[in-house]
């Protein structure tokens, strides 16, 4: 199974955006922004700006033809600010120039004077002012207020989750060029096509067909270009459509570190009340999220952490409120999980805390509480195909985490320097956009007189293989060779209204649309090979490894054949298809429906060593049984599980978002903000395939992989936590994350 | 500032009017269009940048891999530099089918460099081991693949490919590394030849460059602007051993010295000391008076040539200098030298006692520490002839434990002299709280290493439970 892309990437011949060859004379663009979290511009002086050789033109609200608006749900972002600046990092100008050296040069000569006015970073502290994006939204099952009496055990706490920068490893960048008939084309590092189609049409008061976007590929992107990069598609369209010159924009790191949003930091509230058995009786919860300046995602966000409050877990009275906070930040946006691990991590750290104040085992309560088949979650949804604890239970056969346990204890008991820890971490994870509309994947196929077959889909390649799926996918179909398909960029002329490819669903979505397509095809075919093979009953005709069979006999007529063939009998050789996802549905007012096509579930054994002398620790082992469905293919479904795991354990441990009181990011390079190395990722990643899983959600059964297994890297959290325990025992546990070098040397020495 | 440039990119020569104060990156990509190098941060700490430079000395070409993106021009003159272009054949070779086999490229943006990475492990070693392999990609970040892949695609490189020792035809023949690379030397002896008769103009100029990994991050612009002299590109590279002392030149690398076999006799550790020092591509090119002279407080060559209180030797028109090492710094980033002052030389007596050097940072490796210290000490029948402690990160400056050293030599090696001495010592620090920690968490941490140190010298007498 050749695999395109990752041939050229090794080849290192495959373009990004820095990459593509450019006109000559294209203009190369900086981006200046506010360098104070809230203010008021009391005035800006470019004319040193202008005055230095090779710059073209400074860039500003004004210049802007139509809207200056870019907020994709609610209408609250400026393409670049006029009277006010909320963050640092907004971007006020755009500078046009021959060479990047110039443009940065200029940057520095810009002269801007603030009145700078009350900072808020803290969440909590917004919603105290009223400072809320939307009204507070709340999820909720069953009477907690009735169940708190029944209970045995309340507990409540308040944790926190940081941070977390998305660092794909290409940063945000669009080239624009100008099309005659004031039409624009886009080559942007977007996730969504036509997100950024519809920013530029308003922003330069054009027809949506009058702007093309076209996505090659992506340098990673993991929600952070799911709204994010528009923005600079946008600039790179302003300014070339204004100058009528190509223009390029590829943030730096630092730049791009600073102007974009990351993951949510949350701080939540909660009180769970178990009876003496450990079954979960009640679970209130409330998630401070800092949303940042603008509204971005953060509202799809909420909803994803307010379905997710109670991970894999039954309980039968649930009340959790979200609040969208705003601060002065960069915009706070996607990233794998989509809130889904903010809040998983608040009932993971509420059923430890329990744990460790009954003294029973924490998965004792884990295991008590999981989802089962039919059970019906707080927001109404009915759990079919419920492998939550087929999941869990093989997870602890296979591994035998029993022995695994005792084997931690042993080394403990034997060990000053160095204590172990080992912590279950079960996950469930709905799969569709929770704004039912989204849910529609399109393709594009068509087939040369060649046989050559030629793939467009609205979903985005990023280094999730969507590509690779979508060519296995109608090799299947039509039984030919892989070889024979490619998949072609994504472009908003031969696919229109894409959705972005985000949600883990680009796969399923689009992949049903290719299913779809292929199939249209070849019931042309078939019919066209009975025709040719003199049957009437065409469905005895089937196509297998590139020939034509009758009733299981192979013919002579291959693939190549039939194609020539149905060209000269006029067959259409093309086929467009959309899929949208069957009954999916949510009632935005009771917060009640069947949000999600399906779940996907999972468990995995975490081990970690600490070193007591030094406070530094690594994760030993991640130990899994996931829930892949029938996994299309499993290189690039275990290259997602294995990736995820190692962001999702970055997050919780040394990833760490620093901004001082001012809002002034301070991890705002790649020395002061540490992702996983080679050294820090686990030694070992086992992972077992879930066997018998179906799905008929799943094209050829597969199940959504990108996001689900980000999560078991909160199980790395509880195993330090653990292992910290059983060096310092007195240790009343902060439940925050990341749990940096520094917070476990101060655990292991505080009280 | 233009000036005329020759190096050798893969196969070819390339002659280029360019400023010697750009980086290599920017002449691959913009200049060349050799597109397939990457650039990720320009900071030395993604490593998609990676490319291998080859440079001639003594008759051969030594080839070693580094970040392009802060490898000035002006160091590049005269040499061969490998990018991803040009180790490609038709087919893919044995690294980039493991690549592809294992799924080790995702969104493929980091490969190139790891790829580059790799095959100068191969070139730079006759024999594979997993770890150091490993170690060779410890420079690049992926942050897709989570590294499994990539490290199943080594243990295969490793296990099924060259377990047995092999040279450079080897290499060749399995399409590993290209066929022109035999034909290199004699084309850059022609290259270098003109470089030595215009490194007399080099030396007039003034703003010192030794690997520039320290200046190429802070200050780039200001050095497409100035007059520069690249002094790697003379001697004073070499590490000699005069009776019982070491004299580093100041343009050694911190390569050199982590893989120095002398060296290695008198710190057996040091392996160990120097994975935790930047990364392999750095190291390739970060010079130890470069450290020296950035007078980071976190320095790590600093901490450790303090603890063997080591001297420098300076000179500049007039003069030559020599003083300890610890007179040198003055208070953060002020040091007690001229402006025209060039260290030539790092000097320090070889151990006769035992030395460990302890860094804890946020992420183990490649990262800057939170705090760092050394030690050395020389005892005789558990009584301290010799000792001297250093901590990085705890001060303005790399800081010499002064009176902790004073209060420990002549004393007894026991628990009450050690909780002691790590109590003085507790007072000649002044931490501040940044992004690499607070400064209870530096204090705490700072006393912990100097425990640890203990902790690794005394096994015997030295207990944990007894420091706590
Ligand atoms: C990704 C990354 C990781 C790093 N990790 C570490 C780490 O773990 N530990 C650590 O200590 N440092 C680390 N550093 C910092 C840096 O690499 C070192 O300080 C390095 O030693 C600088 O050496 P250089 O030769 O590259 O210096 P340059 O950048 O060339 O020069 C630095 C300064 O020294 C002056 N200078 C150079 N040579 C001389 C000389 N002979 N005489 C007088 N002045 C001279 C220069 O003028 C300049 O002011 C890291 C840097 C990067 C980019
Ligand atoms: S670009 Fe990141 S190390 Fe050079
Ligand atoms: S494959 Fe995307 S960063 Fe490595």
């Amino acid at each position: 199974m050749k695999n395109l892309d990752t041939e050229k990437h090794i080849k290192g011949k495959s373009l990004f955006i820095d990459d593509f060859p450019t006109p000559d004379g294209t203009l190369i663009l900086d981006v200046f922004y506010s360098s104070v979290a809230h203010a008021k511009i009391v005035s800006v002086d470019y004319s040193e700006a202008e005055k230095l050789d090779g710059v073209k033109k400074i860039i500003t609200a004004g210049d802007i033809i139509g809207e200056n608006q870019i907020g994709g749900i609610i209408h609250d972002e400026t393409l670049l600010a006029e009277n006010e600046v909320t963050y640092i990092g907004e971007p006020i100008a755009i500078i046009a120039a021959k060479d990047k050296r110039t443009a940065h040069k200029a940057k520095s000569l810009i002269n801007i004077k603030y009145e700078e006015l009350p900072v808020i970073t803290d969440p909590k502290e917004a919603c105290e002012k009223g400072e809320l994006i939307i009204p507070p939204r709340i999820f909720s099952c069953g009477d907690i207020y009735n169940t708190w009496d029944c209970c045995d055990y309340i507990f409540e706490d308040t944790v926190e989750t940081g941070g977390q920068e998305h660092l794909y490893l290409e940063t945000q960048g669009s080239i624009a060029i100008p099309v005659e008939g004031k039409k624009i084309k886009i080559i942007s590092s977007t996730q969504g096509p036509t997100y950024v189609q519809k920013a530029v049409s308003k922003v330069l008061n054009i027809p949506m067909h009058f702007v093309e976007v076209d996505v090659l590929r992506l340098g990673g992107a993991f929600g952070g270009k799911e709204d994010q990069a528009t923005a600079f598609g946008a600039m790179a369209g302003l300014a070339a459509y204004i100058l009528q010159r190509p223009a390029k924009l590829v943030l730096n790191r630092h730049d791009d570190l600073v102007i974009t949003g990351k993951r949510h930091p949350y701080i939540s509230d909660y009180k769970i009340g178990l009876n003496k058995e450990g079954k979960i009786l009640a679970y209130e919860v409330s998630y401070y999220q800092n949303s940042g300046a603008c509204a971005d995602l953060s509202t799809p966000i909420l909803d994803r952490s307010l379905f997710h409050a109670t991970n894999s877990y039954s309980i039968p009275n649930v009340k959790s409120t979200g609040y969208c906070c705003r601060t002065n930040l960069a915009p706070n946006t996607a990233f794998r999980g989509f809130g889904g691990p903010q809040a998983m991590f608040v009932i993971e750290a509420a059923i430890h805390k329990a744990a460790e104040e009954m003294g029973i085992d924490v998965e004792e309560i884990q295991k008590k509480n999981l989802v089962s088949e039919k059970d019906v979650t707080h927001y109404g949804q009915v759990l079919n195909n419920c492998n939550a604890q087929k999941c869990f239970n093989q997870t602890t056969d296979l591994y035998n985490y029993n022995q695994l346990k005792l084997d931690v204890k042993k080394f403990n008991s034997e060990n000053d320097q160095y204590k172990k820890g080992i912590a279950i971490m079960p996950i469930c994870f709905g799969i569709s956009f929770t704004n039912s509309f989204l849910n529609q994947g399109s393709a594009l196929i068509h087939i040369y007189t060649d046989g050559s077959v030629q793939i467009s889909a609205a979903a985005v390649e990023m280094g999730q293989g969507v590509n690779q799926k979508l060519r296995l996918i109608a090799a299947n179909v039509f039984s030919i060779p892989v070889e024979l398909i490619t998949v072609e960029s994504t472009n908003t002329t031969r696919v229109a209204n894409t959705s972005p490819t985000a949600a883990s669903s680009g796969a399923d979505l689009n992949g049903n649309a290719v299913f779809i397509a292929c199939n249209n095809l070849l019931d042309r075919l078939i019919n066209r090979a009975a025709e040719i093979l003199n049957i009437t009953d065409p469905k005895l005709i089937s196509i297998k490894n590139g020939t034509v069979y009758i009733s299981g006999e192979k013919t002579d007529l291959a693939w190549n054949g039939l194609i020539e063939q149905a060209y000269f009998n006029r067959v259409n050789l093309s086929s467009q298809a959309l899929y949208t996802t069957p009954e999916i549905y949510f009632d935005k007012e009771t917060n009640k429906g069947n949000p999600f096509a399906y779940h996907v579930y999972g468990t995995a054994v975490i081990t970690s060593k600490v070193d007591c002398v030094r406070g530094i620790y690594n994760i030993e082992s991640v130990k899994l049984v996931h829930d892949f469905g029938k996994s299309i293919d499993p290189v690039v479904d275990k290259g997602q599980t294995e990736g995820a795991v190692v962001q999702g354990l970055g997050w919780l441990t040394i990833e760490e978002i620093a901004h001082n009181v001012n809002g002034k990011l301070l991890s705002d390079t790649l020395s002061t903000y540490k992702v996983p190395d080679i050294y820090f990722a686990p030694d070992e990643i086992e992972i077992e395939f879930l066997e018998d899983s179906e799905n008929r959600f799943g094209p050829l059964n597969s199940k959504a992989i990108g996001e689900p297994p980000f999560m078991y890297g909160i199980g790395g959290y509880f195993s330090i936590i653990n292992a910290i325990k059983s060096f310092n025992p007195k240790l009343e546990i902060n439940y925050s994350a990341p749990i940096t070098p520094e917070k476990v040397l101060m655990s292991l020495y505080g009280k | 500032m233009q000036r005329k440039i020759s190096l050798i990119v893969n196969n070819e020569l390339v002659e280029v009017e360019v400023n010697p104060g750009s980086v290599l990156l920017d002449l691959l990509r913009d200049t060349l269009k050799l597109t397939g190098t990457k650039e990720g941060c320009r900071e030395g700490d993604c490593g998609a940048c990676t490319v291998i430079v080859g440079k001639l000395k003594n008759g051969k070409i030594k080839y070693r891999a580094i970040n392009s993106c802060l490898y000035p021009i002006g160091n590049a003159a005269g040499k061969h530099i490998l990018t991803i272009e040009g180790i490609n054949t038709d087919s893919l070779n044995k690294i980039q089918k493991l690549f592809y086999d294992e799924g080790a490229s995702q969104c493929g943006f980091c490969t190139p460099g790891f790829i580059m990475s790799l095959t100068a492990h191969l070139l730079t070693h006759n024999k594979l081991m997993y770890d150091e392999v490993v170690n060779s990609v410890a420079g690049n970040i992926c942050r897709c693949t989570g590294y499994s892949s990539i490290k199943r695609a080594i243990k295969e490189l490793t296990t099924e490919f060259v377990s047995n020792s092999y040279e450079l035809d080897d290499l060749i023949n399995k399409g590993l590394v290209p066929d022109y690379l035999p034909g290199i030397k004699e084309r850059l002896i022609s290259i270098n030849e003109l470089i030595s008769e215009r490194s007399e103009c080099l030396q007039k100029h003034h703003k010192i460059i030794g690997g520039g990994t320290d200046l190429f991050v802070q200050t780039p612009e200001e050095l497409f602007e100035h007059d520069l002299t690249f002094i790697s590109q003379n001697d004073m590279c070499e590490i000699n051993f005069k009776g019982n002392r070491c004299f580093l030149g100041s343009t050694v690398t911190f390569e050199m010295i982590k893989t120095s076999t002398e060296l290695q006799q008198y710190f057996p550790m040091m392996d160990d000391y120097f994975k935790l020092v930047a990364s392999l591509q750095i190291r390739n090119s970060a010079t130890i008076a470069g450290n020296i002279v950035n007078a980071s407080p976190i320095g790590g060559m600093s901490v450790i040539l303090l603890a063997l209180n080591a001297s420098i030797i300076i000179s500049n028109k007039e003069e030559k200098k020599v003083f300890h090492l610890k007179d040198l710094f003055l208070d953060y980033k002020k040091l007690n030298m001229e402006k025209d002052d060039i260290i030539e030389w790092i000097v320090f007596n070889l151990p006769n006692g035992k030395f460990n050097f302890e860094k804890v940072s946020k992420r183990r490796h490649l990262d800057i520490a939170s705090v760092n210290s050394a030690m050395y000490i020389d005892d005789e029948e558990g009584i301290v002839k010799t000792v001297y402690i250093s901590g990085g990160g705890v001060a303005p400056i790399p800081l010499f434990l002064k009176r902790a050293c004073e209060f420990l030599t002549g004393k007894e090696i026991n628990k009450e002299n050690i909780i002691r001495t790590i109590e003085i010592a507790e007072t000649e620090i002044s931490p501040i709280s940044d992004v690499r920690g607070s400064a209870d968490y530096k204090r705490l941490l700072f006393k912990q290493l100097l425990k640890a140190h203990f902790l690794k010298f005394y096994p015997q007498q030295i207990k944990m439970g007894d420091l706590l």
